[in-house]
């Protein structure tokens, strides 16, 4: 048993060694020096900030802790009665003027170009709603959504969490090495924040506005990045993942995407065309409603409280099958419930409304199918 | 039974003499203790709401706390900390010193006094039952950002904005008291250049909340008027704008911000020369380094919103306003250490916190020049590096300077001597328990955590747990603060009419405990020193 005990302890010192000894500690108490001109000089700016203010600091609490020691009362009984000095309260005035002015000058020049969003190669629409992110690219004109893919097992520490916990996506924003990528932000609902550290961009997400932001990324590779602005329930659950990629291959990936859009306006006339049965409906409609819905009704439909309603035995679910319709396609006003016909594909919207009539003991035996939904939409 | 007990029935019950006393009560020191212990409570439970957070935030994923109950207890904790226990607190100390450091017999308007306190019960029990309602309590940080607080707030919401405005007519009016207090009721032959320095920042302090109180008032009521009455301030479907929240938020909020730690300011002002046993260094320029950081105050605001889309010009000129708050800044930090410097000192319970005060929330404006500077803001902006930032100069900047007042004064204000060994140990333990926790967050910042999550990816684990752990110990201290209050109240050593030896003031001429009424004929000022040997 103790042994048991000694070789977890061991290990656990070990590990703490290793962690304060690795030099990829500087990766999680530090800045990242990220992979633009920009972070890195944001990041000198903050080395330089931080020097200046731990010399400020030594010389400080310095003399503080020297007279704290040597001008106590058992050793300087009797206390100096001095009281004021026009000359150095002049001099402790001045001098830290001089050092903000020094400091003053790389930000102001940082902050120029950081706010110069002239002349961009590329630039993509990013828009938030709660709690996911649509990447829309305006030149290629087409856009999806961003949506984290951490399954709810692992945040309910029913599974174990893997490496990219909640920093994951199911699809990433995809951009390209070397060109100047302007970012406009805005949102559906409340603010975001859109902040990937390796770019050094965070920019706020603000219904009613669309703000600028960019980058030129130097190196291919994957970067993560979070919403940084509270938002609601899952406000943590908002996630950035970036693919960075050659430009050749960038431009291959546009092309790539855009025969996809081709193809699958094909396959939604094909999905139209048939008649579905409950048994596949069912199937679809549950993935489709683990992935969107359960979030907020809760995977069995029980909802949370009168903000998230339940879905089992619920009003709209077990009412009239076009009010159902109507409230998952256009989402209800000034609540969180948002508008998903732009979001799903008809197949995906028909049976996830068809999994809610007949799950969670609804068992109403309604069938929808694609093609009441497109012509509803 | 009811024969023998006749005689032992008062002409009122004790219970109700009891509720009358406090109820009715228009006496600055009973009104002064009011505030302190409703200060004292609401600490206790918005800190038992940071502990929930921390248990949350313990390990990676969900254990105690689902989002949308952590997301109140995040609101909540802000609101209680920062309307129910600073601002409390500082008022409660206000009642208690002003009147006896100026040498007045009680507050200007004492009715009012008694008015101000008695809405604060109110006003917290309407924001702390919302958690109990549908829906549960306010769930948008204690900054409300429309429209998450407007379009998509709890029903709970309208309880918070009537709650606010309930918490805004106290400090208007409490301020309104002190401002006239101050400039009425001095002493013959006390200037205001003559005034102790803790009397000095309070006034500028009254000021700041008589300016910017109302403006909370407009927020929350143009809130509500969004939210019932089909207006568009804050909604960009109707023409409204979401950004103009943030601006008249932040109106209020940055010299808010001040009011949390100006009357730190002049606690420490009044305790360290006492302990230095040399008079403060650079009165003057204390008093004008605060007047201009109130000035400052008004016109960086916009340091909160830059990443909201501000034009250049006017990123760069809150910048550089906010950077010249380090020079009145710098001034104060500088002048307290030449206080100490060739003084004789002793480190009893109220120096020991006044030092860790200094300090600390120096810590806390160092982060805060850096977070100054727009580019690296970037980066640090709504991450645990600004969570780190203001708990240093609100827990060991505004809280230890509460703290350190009232190891100051509760020999005066009870007639007994606080435990100092005790004491001693409530410091120190404190003083690690705060740094464990509130350190480890600015790592966490810089390597890139968000504020206000719920939940975070596994690098971010280690330094978490540090923090939890920090807070736990954190959370305990305090307990051994309440044991040692009150057993100070209920006993121990009796305190002279001076309690320190070389404590300069009018508060120290009277006798401990400071009876009811005090300075009903004028004392005498400047203080004669055969004063001071009455015991």
């Amino acid at each position: 048993m103790t042994s048991i005990i000694n070789r977890r302890c061991r290990g656990l010192i070990v590990s703490i060694l290793l962690a304060f000894s690795n030099t990829a500690f500087a990766a999680v108490m530090d800045l990242r020096p990220g992979v633009t001109d920009i972070s890195r000089r944001i990041l000198e700016l903050h080395h330089l900030s931080l020097a200046i203010c731990v010399a400020m600091g030594i010389l400080v609490f310095g003399t503080m802790f020297y007279s704290m020691y040597a001008h106590r009362r058992s050793k300087h009984p009797k206390p100096a009665d001095f009281h004021e000095s026009l000359l150095v309260e002049i001099i402790w005035t001045a001098v830290p003027i001089l050092i903000l002015i020094g400091l003053a000058i790389p930000a102001t020049s940082a902050l120029r170009e950081i706010e110069d969003n002239s002349n961009p190669d590329l630039s993509i629409l990013i828009t938030g709603s709660q709690w996911k992110w649509h990447y829309q690219y305006l030149e290629a004109d087409f856009g999806y959504y961003s949506n984290m893919s951490t399954p709810a097992e692992q945040i309910n520490n029913l599974e174990t969490k893997g490496r990219n916990y909640i920093l994951e996506v199911d699809n990433a924003l995809v951009l390209p090495t070397n060109k100047k990528v302007r970012f406009l932000t805005t949102s559906d609902d409340v603010i975001h924040a859109w902040w990937v550290p390796d770019f050094a961009v965070k920019q706020d997400a603000i219904p009613g506005y669309i703000n600028e932001a960019w980058a030129r990324i130097e190196v291919p590779g994957l970067f993560r990045g979070q919403c940084a602005e509270l938002c609601g329930k899952d406000h943590a659950y908002m996630p950035i993942e970036v693919e960075v990629l050659p430009e050749e291959e960038f431009d291959q990936w546009i092309l790539d995407q855009l025969l996809a859009i081709e193809l699958a306006s094909g396959q939604a006339v094909a999905d139209r065309a048939k008649t579905w049965t409950m048994a596949e409906l069912m199937d679809i409609g549950q993935t489709v409603f683990i992935d969107n819905c359960a979030t907020c009704h809760e995977a069995d439909g029980s909802g949370q409280g009168s903000t998230y309603p339940a879905l089992a035995g619920g009003e709209i679910p077990t009412g009239p099958m076009p009010t159902h319709i109507e409230r998952v396609m256009s989402g209800a006003v000034d609540t969180e419930m948002q508008a998903w016909a732009p979001q799903l594909s008809d197949l995906e919207l028909a049976s996830v409304i068809t999994y809610e009539r007949n799950a969670f003991g609804n068992d109403l035996g309604d069938i929808v199918q694609p093609l009441t939904i497109f012509e509803s939409r | 039974m009811a024969v023998t007990a006749d005689h032992a029935i008062p002409n009122r019950s004790p219970l109700i003499a009891f509720l009358s006393r406090w109820l009715l009560t228009t006496n600055h020191k009973e009104i002064g203790t009011l505030y302190l212990c409703l200060s004292f409570t609401l600490f206790f439970i918005a800190g038992a709401m940071a502990m929930v957070i921390r248990l949350e935030l313990f390990q990676p994923g969900i254990q105690f706390a689902e989002p949308l109950f952590y997301n109140q207890m995040v609101t909540m904790h802000g609101l209680l900390m920062v309307f129910g226990v600073v601002m409390p607190g500082f008022v409660g100390l206000a009642n208690w010193l002003i009147p006896m450091m100026i040498g007045a017999p009680d507050m200007a308007l004492p009715r009012l006094n008694n008015f101000s306190f008695w809405i604060l019960p109110f006003a917290f029990t309407l924001l702390i039952s919302s958690l109990f309602m549908e829906g549960g309590a306010p769930n948008f940080g204690w900054t409300f950002y429309a429209p998450l607080s407007t379009t998509y707030g709890p029903p709970s919401t309208d309880f918070f904005i009537i709650g606010v405005h309930l918490m805004g007519i106290s400090s208007v009016l409490g301020a309104i008291n002190i401002i006239v207090t101050i400039f009425n009721l001095r002493v013959e032959g006390m200037t205001l250049m003559k005034m102790p320095l803790f009397v000095w920042t309070w006034l500028i302090t009254a000021f700041l909340l008589v300016m910017v109180m109302p403006v909370l008032a407009g927020a929350v009521t143009m809130m509500l008027t969004d939210r019932h009455f089909d207006t568009s301030f804050f909604s960009a479907v109707g023409g409204g704008d979401p950004v103009l929240f943030q601006h008249v938020f932040w109106f209020f909020g940055h010299p808010e911000v001040y009011i949390l730690i100006l009357p730190g300011f002049g606690i420490a002002s009044q305790i360290i020369p006492t302990f230095a046993r040399k008079r403060l260094f650079g009165y003057h320029s204390m008093v004008y380094a605060t007047i201009s950081i109130a000035v400052l105050s008004f016109v960086v605001w916009g340091h909160h919103m830059f990443t909201t889309g501000m034009p250049l010009a006017a990123e760069l000129f809150v910048m550089y306003a906010t950077m010249m708050i380090a020079v009145p800044t710098g001034v104060k930090v500088f002048n307290w250490v030449a206080t100490m410097w060739r003084g004789s000192m002793t480190f009893e319970t109220p120096m020991l916190f006044a030092i860790g005060f200094v300090i600390l929330f120096t810590i806390g404006g160092f982060s805060g020049l850096m977070l100054a500077l727009v580019p690296v803001d970037f980066q640090y902006h709504d991450t645990f590096f600004v969570v780190a930032h203001f708990h240093y100069v609100l827990y060991p900047g505004a809280i230890f300077g509460i703290m350190s007042a009232v190891y100051y004064w509760l020999p005066k204000w009870t007639g007994n001597m606080y435990d100092e060994r005790l004491g001693k140990l409530h410091f120190w333990t404190a003083i690690i328990a705060v740094n464990m926790t509130f350190f480890p967050m600015h790592f966490l910042g810089l390597a890139g955590m968000p504020r206000r999550i719920v939940d975070y990816s596994l690098q971010f684990a280690d330094f978490n747990m540090v923090t939890s752990i920090g807070a736990g110990m954190l959370g305990l201290t305090q307990l051994l603060f309440l044991y040692i209050v009150v057993k100070c109240i209920r006993g121990g050593e009796k305190a002279t009419s001076r309690v320190w030896d070389s404590a300069e003031g009018l508060e120290w001429t009277i006798p401990s405990p400071a009876p009811l009424h005090t300075f009903s004929t004028p004392p005498q000022f400047p203080i004669p020193e055969k004063v001071y040997q009455h015991d």
